[in-house]
């Protein structure tokens, strides 16, 4: 594990911001990486339980994301030093570009490099399925649970926000349930 | 006083932008064009193209050339312009900084209550649900090409993504040295194919 400080916190978010190509949820592999695999700040099930988080709430999804990893590693400063960490390189990149290359757009060079890009950053975004599925507690017999919630944001377009709110909903009923019905399982314990 | 005024109106958009990256654009048009008049429809629409080519949330990216390209259009100097771009990112990120740090000192004072771990022992499985949706919507013609009409990019397009996988999940490749190969892939197989 690699201890926390602000500096490493700041540093960690501003290279996932800066690799952070085509919108928010291209952040998802690189936090799983630089703050679960390599840093060891957070486990799997944390890491998911922030992002669930973080879509539910209004604002940008990968600030919130930075925002709520920080808070939970180094409290308010933790969750500025991610925050601003993440931001910066979009405050550096945009600025130069202002200032210096509005001609970029339209630009066949960056253009073919981007359509080279693009495939790739999907790719990407397909690892944490994998990675994560197990620390999800996926099985046989709730595995319908992700494929019938992508198929609906992705086919239908509902928002993400209806299949947490569904989640939280299910949650509960669940909660009542075992309470009433078996107060062995493992949710129902708490934890010594 | 346009300092004032982009302040109230990305705070409005952190506080109430819900549902993503591109759901927030058309939130940010909407004040920036549509109330404000800031600025023109196709100066928008370039700062649309330049925010999904640079590093960084969408979001963030527009809300910080919005900032910039406001001050600058009301007849400020560039400087200004640097100043606007800073105030409007950080007036996004306000209201995530409190409602994220209220929410989250909830669930850390209440993370062992058997209800609460119910809860997110039924959500875990659809963060999955919700990470391959992120996956699939960005598997659309525009990323990939279309298999008729641009058959070389939709192909090597399916290439890059497979090969990218295997190579950052099976070889452990590091990412982003994935990226960047791809990318000047790109940019020698498109610049010297005439397509």
């Amino acid at each position: 594990m690699v201890p926390f400080s602000l500096l490493k916190a700041f540093g960690t978010f501003f290279k996932i911001g800066l690799f952070t190509i085509g919108g928010g949820p291209v952040m998802i592999p690189f936090i799983e990486r630089e703050v679960v695999e390599k840093n060891q700040w957070l486990t799997k099930e944390e890491f998911m339980d922030l992002m669930v988080v973080s879509q539910s709430l209004p604002g940008v999804f990968a600030a919130n994301f930075a925002i709520s990893i920080g808070y939970r590693l180094g409290g308010r400063r933790g969750s500025a030093a991610c925050a601003i960490g993440t931001v910066l390189p979009s405050i550096i990149c945009i600025l130069t570009i202002a200032l210096f290359f509005q001609q970029l757009r339209g630009n066949k060079v960056v253009e073919n490099v981007f359509r080279g890009i693009r495939p790739a950053v999907t790719a990407l975004i397909l690892g944490p399925i994998f990675h994560l599925s197990k620390a999800a507690g996926i099985t046989w017999r709730n595995v319908w649970m992700p494929i019938v919630s992508a198929l609906l944001i992705w086919q239908l377009g509902v928002s993400p926000i209806w299949v947490i709110v569904a989640g939280i909903a299910g949650g509960i009923v669940r909660y009542f349930t075992l309470k009433k019905n078996n107060e062995n399982h493992p949710d129902m314990h708490d934890i010594p | 006083m346009i300092f004032l005024e982009l302040f109230i109106t990305f705070f409005k958009i952190g506080l109430f932008g819900l549902g993503g990256g591109l759901a927030i654009i058309s939130l940010i048009q909407n004040e920036v064009v549509t109330k404000h008049a800031w600025m023109t429809f196709s100066e928008f629409t370039d700062i649309v193209a330049v925010s999904q080519m640079t590093p960084g949330p969408i979001g963030i990216n527009a809300a910080t050339y919005v900032g910039y390209t406001a001050v600058v259009n009301a007849g400020h100097s560039a400087a200004w312009g640097m100043a606007g771009s800073v105030l409007a990112t950080f007036s996004t990120l306000l209201p995530s900084f409190v409602l994220m740090i209220i929410v989250s000192r909830f669930l850390m004072k209440y993370t062992d209550h058997p209800a609460v771990r119910t809860v997110f022992s039924v959500l875990r499985p659809l963060v999955i649900g919700l990470i391959a949706s992120a996956a699939l919507m960005l598997m659309n013609e525009e990323n990939f090409g279309n298999p008729k009409e641009s058959t070389v990019q939709f192909i090597l397009s399916v290439v890059l993504c497979a090969t990218s996988f295997v190579a950052i999940n099976k070889w452990k490749v590091n990412p982003i040295f994935v990226i960047v190969v791809s990318g000047i892939v790109g940019g020698v197989v498109y610049g010297f194919l005439p397509i």
